[in-house]
């Protein structure tokens, strides 16, 4: 179940839970997750359907990111009289 | 292990020192000890994952059955409004047992096989809920009590090292700040606001839920042989004796607001500790309770069970309507 807060925001992964369909699983997703109006919309996917890394594997799998420290903008030093950078 | 999830077992009986551990024990122990998450798909020993499970499904079995309790009044609520807080919070209890079922089954197990071993009796759900409710004081002390202690316990949880557990937990643990609340909210209206006769039913049902309440912690620390290694694993992060004391810390000065006394008469605050001393508890009481003596468990477990049964029409009229759909969908778009 992902639920999306609010207007503009992601939606987000906030549990699970079983329903012969997809119809029945919005209705129930409504009834378990948002009965404080949790949410503005509602996506389900199936739990088969979802393929994910294994958090063991993180160290090889972001490891290309690590040397790359030129993507962030503190990089760069800027003199201290040049403004708005 | 203590509350909603009493008495689970760990499968060890001693603490593995950091050389007895393999390669894969120490780096997971090593990632517990740091804070990191564990996750579904991380390696974790397998004591671990099977612990989780009793102790997950025991939590959720917990909320399934104390449906059972707070039901019996909700035809007999005083007020529309009361009516409906309190379904509102009963439904709560079943959302709660559905994260928590979702939690468990992350760890290889279905809900189905879960729920079974609910029903055959072979799993345990808190003893808290064998106790009836008698009167509609009852509700209000249930609230106050029963769920300002099960909150006591759970927000530690909320920092429990099995991720889908803890992201369970705080969902439950804001919802349980309102069934605190609407508990105490009912004992106000009996005991400030209410007659003589009200009051003494409230006082009536704090000396019921009182004792079986501060049960509710598990035994004591010196007794409870699968701590430590739910210690180790942070699935338990404050012993039984530490959470009783804070709550009846707590709860004393609650009960003082209403003007009702704790059937205890050895309570007394002790300056020096900093902490109310307290009497002794019926640990027989307990242990009877437990063992399936207590005054409704054959008839929670009977409702639970005859639920189950008489849903068995539904669960199959789901699945066929699904079917049929599914098969329809297929011939409009062979057709198209």
């Amino acid at each position: 179940m992902f639920i999306r807060s609010q207007h503009g925001l992601a939606h987000k992964h906030v549990g699970s839970l079983h329903a012969p369909d997809a119809e029945m699983a919005i209705n129930n997703a409504r009834d378990v997750y948002t009965r404080r109006n949790e949410g503005v919309s509602i996506w389900v996917v199936k739990a088969s359907d979802i393929v994910a890394s294994s958090p063991g594997d993180k160290a090889p799998l972001f490891e290309p990111a690590n040397s790359k420290v030129y993507r962030h903008p503190t990089f760069f030093p800027m003199p201290k009289e040049v403004k708005n950078m | 292990m203590s509350m909603y999830a009493q008495l689970v077992e760990t499968g060890v009986n001693q603490l593995q020192s950091r050389a007895e551990m393999s390669a894969e024990e120490r780096a997971f122990q090593e990632r517990v000890d740091a804070g990191i998450k564990i996750e579904p798909k991380d390696w974790m020993p397998e004591d671990y994952r099977k612990t989780l499970i009793r102790q997950i499904s025991q939590h959720a079995h917990s909320e399934i059955v104390g449906q059972l309790p707070e039901g019996n009044w909700i035809t007999r609520a005083p007020t529309l409004k009361r009516k409906t807080i309190l379904l509102s919070k009963v439904q709560d209890e079943a959302g709660h047992g559905l994260y928590l079922y979702g939690a468990a089954e992350t760890l290889g197990v279905t809900r189905d096989q879960l729920y079974a071993d609910l029903l055959s009796g072979k799993v345990k759900y808190s003893s808290i809920f064998n106790y009836p409710t008698l009167t509609w004081a009852d509700i209000g002390a249930i609230g106050w009590l029963v769920d300002g202690a099960a909150i006591m316990n759970q927000i530690p949880l909320c920092r429990c090292s099995y991720g889908p557990y803890s992201r369970a937990m705080i969902r439950i643990c804001k919802e349980e700040a309102f069934h605190m609340r609407q508990g105490y909210d009912i004992m106000i209206a009996l005991c400030r606001d209410g007659t003589p006769e009200q009051k003494a039913l409230a006082q009536d049902a704090l000396n019921r839920w009182w004792w079986p309440s501060l049960m509710m912690f598990g035994p004591p620390d010196a007794e409870s042989v699968h701590s430590a290694q739910s210690a180790q694993w942070k699935i338990k992060l404050f012993s039984n004796d530490e959470l009783r004391q804070k709550f009846i810390d707590q709860t004393i000065p609650q009960a003082e607001y209403l003007g009702i006394r704790v059937p205890d008469p050895e309570l007394k605050w002790n300056e020096e500790s900093g902490h109310y001393d307290f009497g002794k508890i019926d640990w027989d009481e307990f242990w009877n309770v437990v063992k399936g003596n207590g005054p409704c468990n054959r008839e929670r477990l009977r409702a639970r069970v005859q639920a189950w049964e008489d849903g068995a029409w539904f669960r199959e009229a789901l699945v066929a309507h699904a079917e049929k759909q599914s098969q329809r969908e297929a011939e409009a778009t062979k057709a198209a």
